[in-house]
């Protein structure tokens, strides 16, 4: 029963709602890169079971999977460094603070 | 078996994931983050990818969320709290979050994702992927090995203390 794609869809949809909040409630930089990631993880929980279930199971999900946590890693290196750079030259990570980001 | 494992696993990513947004100390919040992760890897196992599960555990666990942690360390104390920092009003956001959700349900409803259930053996091992990655999608392999190495580079260069004078 459990076994099927829309308990999979389900989990992450509810996933990507979370993280959806979490992108439009919170103002910390740092939380919002937490939301951010949520979210990729909930796509990757929808490649990897679409690729797993008829009528076609196949590799393909996966091999993208993999992919995306790559450039997710990346996208987060980038972002916390960002967020370093910010939180030196105005002393906060707060983005409604942060009008700008030239130092 | 697998039902109660799926549940619990389920569970606790979406918890987890609730945890890394609404702790307090931004801190737990990472710590947090980790557990919704991992329990994602798990379902991944469930998934029958236990390649993808051990990529997103060395990938994220070992390398992000260890990452998050030295940046919430660099960050001075006083932001970490998470009382005051609620953007525009929470109880939109909830709105907004849930109706994402909905909309999503209606399309996995709509599409007829309820009459698939896995029932036959998955055949295809990881070994599958690899000669994947080296034949059709050598390309985009390589692409995202320079885009990964120009964004560590990049974030260095940011990140690098400048000395004064």
């Amino acid at each position: 029963m459990m076994e099927s794609l829309l308990s999979y869809f389900l989990v992450s949809s509810i996933l990507f709602g979370i993280g959806v909040y979490g992108v439009i409630a919170k103002r910390n930089a740092i939380r919002i890169l937490f939301a951010v990631e949520i979210i990729i993880n909930a796509a990757n929980l929808n490649f990897v079971a679409f690729s797993r279930f008829p009528p076609s199971p196949n590799i393909l999900g996966q091999t993208f999977a993999l992919f995306s946590i790559a450039l997710a890693a990346a996208e987060a290196a980038v972002g916390l460094a960002i967020i370093l750079v910010a939180f030196r030259a105005h002393d906060t990570v707060d983005v409604s603070q942060l009008k700008k980001l030239r130092g | 078996m697998v039902d109660v494992i799926f549940l619990i696993l389920s569970v606790s990513a979406v918890a987890a994931s609730v945890i890394a947004l609404q702790a307090r100390e931004l801190i737990y919040g990472a710590v947090a983050l980790g557990v919704a992760l991992l329990a994602t890897a798990g379902l991944f196992v469930l998934l029958d990818a236990p390649f993808v599960a051990m990529f997103q555990v060395t990938v994220y666990i070992g390398a992000v969320v260890v990452l998050i942690l030295f940046t919430i360390m660099l960050v001075k104390r006083e932001q970490w709290i998470g009382g005051s920092y609620e953007g525009i009003n929470p109880c939109l956001s909830v709105i907004g979050g849930i109706m994402v959700v909905a909309g999503l349900m209606y399309a996995g409803w709509a599409s007829g994702l309820v009459t698939i259930n896995a029932s036959e053996e998955f055949g295809i091992t990881f070994l599958q992927i690899g000669r994947d990655m080296m034949s059709g999608y050598a390309p985009a392999l390589i692409l995202a090995a320079i885009t990964l190495a120009a964004a560590l580079i990049g974030a260095l260069t940011m990140a690098k203390v400048e000395k004064e004078g």
